[in-house]
């Protein structure tokens, strides 16, 4: 577990002392918030759609951190002295896995903040209980996934479009769950907080299939043939 | 050894056998008999018309599509397991692969059609209808990513967790649409065949006809990963080529 943790705190440092995430990701997931609001045009018709605007800009966002977080190590093919080192490469991949979600976490939280303030949601006593869950769920789910697929295309020519069009199909039933829950923390009328429990059983469900799934997978990627 | 090859360029390029050949043969036997009956043959439904002949084509591309789509994963199940033999299993989860796609193609193509005739829409976001659109894209990210050019057997490996991937994911993106669509609106969309009676030549065009497409998707494997390995051996054999005249000619430089 100590490895993972290496991996992750590397990771960090390295956002941190570049500020990538920081600079050029928040900005971008709030210029999407905002487009979203032009395009639509409709106070009420953002309010409605929230809940999921917020993890359509968090997805769209997603795809520039994993691109980043591979480059890092496919740059001077780190990950192969990484792995040279008789580690374990499930544990790397719990590693990145955590940066990412660090990461992601950070950015649904600015999201969240943005959508109250931009689209004028609320949330109050018991939602928020429910608001944080569905983050955390959501977010492993989509740290998990993220570091899964950003390995499958690691290193590969033309991974930039190939990540989207692999991870999205996979991401959607994140979507779906994480967007209807957020719904009903947002106080939705159509949706009520046994529902967004009930969806947020699926994200749990949706984070250990994919955890399992990319710890026994990330060995098989990683491998070089040179 | 050159001379060989260039004397006899159909007999090592030819990827038919006695085996394709009889597929083939009953593949367009089935076909032909597929089409004539589906035209002129069944009876019109009593509700739908003359669209319900469309069926003859959707289910069974549908049932191709699927098959093609275990295929692929089994085959890479199978590459990822077996390590001297990766690329021969890469290769036929490919080639089904890709024939999966073009069948789903169909599936989604048939099915809209035949939605506009009798729901009077093209597409709706019934659970079963969103699933495939989803797992055609899944498929399609798949066959881009075999197109990416690297070590193949880099290649293999990636393509190879793609597709098992896509195993774990269709249950989840269906469960999570049914809920999704349960909690919205009640099933409006009519059951796609459910209502369907079927009299006996209906339902015996309907199994030619799966029939048919699965012979069909047999002969599509069995050539296109032949041609693949063909074509790798190609470059295998024209990259030693190209090394053997570039020595010669530094030997001729050198004398």
């Amino acid at each position: 577990m100590n490895v993972a943790l290496s991996v992750a705190r590397k990771d960090l440092q390295i956002e941190w002392r570049t500020r990538m995430v920081l600079a050029r990701v928040v900005p971008f997931a709030l210029l999407v918030m905002v487009l979203f609001a032009v395009a639509l045009d409709s106070e009420p018709l953002v309010l409605r759609a929230a809940a999921g605007l917020v993890w359509l800009a968090t997805l769209f966002s997603t795809m520039l951190v994993v691109q980043r977080a591979f480059d890092i190590e496919t740059a001077d093919a780190a990950i192969d002295t990484l792995l040279a080192c008789a580690v374990h490469p499930a544990r790397v991949f719990f590693g990145k896995a955590l940066a990412l979600f660090v990461q992601l976490f950070a950015l649904v939280v600015v999201l969240v903040t943005a959508a109250m303030v931009l689209y004028g949601v609320t949330v109050s006593g018991s939602r928020v209980v429910l608001l944080v869950t569905v983050v955390i769920s959501a977010t492993s789910g989509l740290a998990l996934v993220g570091t899964l697929y950003g390995a499958v295309v690691a290193n590969m020519n033309g991974r930039d479009s190939l990540l989207p069009l692999l991870a999205l199909p996979v991401l959607a039933p994140l979507l779906i769950g994480a967007s209807r829950a957020t719904e009903a923390a947002f106080g939705s009328q159509t949706i009520d907080m046994a529902n967004g429990w009930a969806w947020v059983g699926l994200l749990g469900v949706y984070g250990i299939v994919f955890g399992a799934a990319g710890s026994a997978a990330f060995s098989p990627l990683t491998e070089s043939d040179s | 050894m050159h001379t060989a090859t260039t004397a006899a360029p159909g007999a090592a390029a030819r990827t038919g056998t006695r085996t394709t050949r009889v597929i083939g043969v009953l593949a367009l036997a089935t076909t032909a008999f597929v089409v004539v009956s589906a035209f002129f043959l069944t009876p019109a439904d009593s509700v739908q018309g003359d669209s319900v002949r469309i069926m003859y084509v959707h289910v069974p591309t549908a049932w191709v599509a699927y098959l093609a789509f275990i295929t692929t994963a089994v085959a890479s199940g199978f590459s990822l397991a077996r390590r001297h033999r990766t690329l021969g299993f890469d290769r036929v989860a490919g080639a089904s692969g890709e024939v999966g796609v073009l069948f789903m193609a169909m599936t989604l193509l048939t099915g809209s059609l035949w939605g506009r005739l009798t729901w009077g829409t093209f597409w709706q976001w019934d659970p079963r209808l969103t699933t495939t659109l989803f797992l055609f894209v899944t498929y399609v990210g798949y066959l881009a990513v075999r197109r990416i050019d690297t070590d193949p057997r880099q290649r293999a490996r990636r393509s190879a967790v793609i597709a098992l991937l896509a195993v774990l994911e269709i249950p989840l993106v269906h469960f999570s649409v049914v809920l999704w669509r349960s909690l919205h609106q009640e099933a409006s969309v009519l059951s796609p065949d459910g209502d369907v009676r079927l009299d006996d030549l209906m339902l015996f065009t309907l199994f030619a006809g799966v029939a048919a497409f699965t012979l069909i998707f047999a002969w599509l494997v069995i050539h296109r990963q032949r041609l693949t390995a063909l074509a790798d051996i190609r470059q295998t054999v024209g990259l030693d080529a190209a090394i053997a005249l570039r020595r010669s000619e530094t030997r001729g430089v050198v004398k």
